[in-house]
């Protein structure tokens, strides 16, 4: 089984709507991708929460529907 | 999980400094993401133990509720769950996890990168 970038998109999108979310497809067959999101919602959070939250709004598809998933989180910088 | 599942998973992560949960063993990976860590923990020249998953589905199974962490490679630090393989290759490539294991006094001998 396999998802879409459009769909990895959607759903962070979704739990953190102030989000950039950058997908690349790794090899092609909608199985392996790498994501960077980027959102406020990081902030203060170490790197184990960041990633959760990022699984927790994939709703339990990771590592089921979705074999693997190179992940990146930056918290958006504060505005001076 | 059964209770036996959880008590083992207890005892793996207690057994030693640096636990690894992987697929495959250290010498044999399974996996491209357990491999990056294996390449990690063995340029940083430290002692770890592999548990692997493969062998035993609840184990598989109930590492993943006991982390509350949906992927497997995940390694354990001094009985605290430090990452997968993302943010171990991430740490790893800051500078953090040398300064992690200097921090919590394990002993670290960098190897020389090959070629």
């Amino acid at each position: 089984m396999a998802m879409e970038a459009a769909e990895i998109e959607r759903l962070i999108k979704e739990a953190l709507p102030d989000s950039s979310v950058a997908i690349t497809d790794l090899r092609g067959d909608g199985d392996h991708y790498a994501c960077h999101v980027v959102s406020a919602a990081f902030r203060g959070k170490t790197r184990i929460q960041q990633h959760q939250i990022v699984y927790e709004a994939l709703g339990g598809r990771m590592g089921g529907e979705l074999h693997a998933l190179a992940l990146q989180t930056t918290p958006l910088e504060e505005e001076n | 999980m059964d209770e036996q599942t959880k008590s083992n998973i207890e005892a793996e992560i207690a057994s030693q400094d640096i636990v690894l949960f992987m697929k495959g063993t250290p010498v044999f990976p399974q996996c491209g993401f357990s491999s990056v860590v294996v390449g990690v923990l063995s340029h940083l020249g430290v002692q770890f133990k592999g548990v692997n998953v493969l062998e035993d589905d609840a184990l598989r199974e109930g590492i993943k509720e006991f982390t509350n962490w949906p992927t497997i490679p995940q390694l354990y630090i001094k009985g605290e769950f430090v990452g997968g393989c993302d943010i171990i290759r991430e740490m790893y490539e800051s500078g953090e996890l040398m300064e992690l294991f200097n921090s919590r006094g394990i002993n670290v001998n960098p190897q020389p990168l090959q070629g």
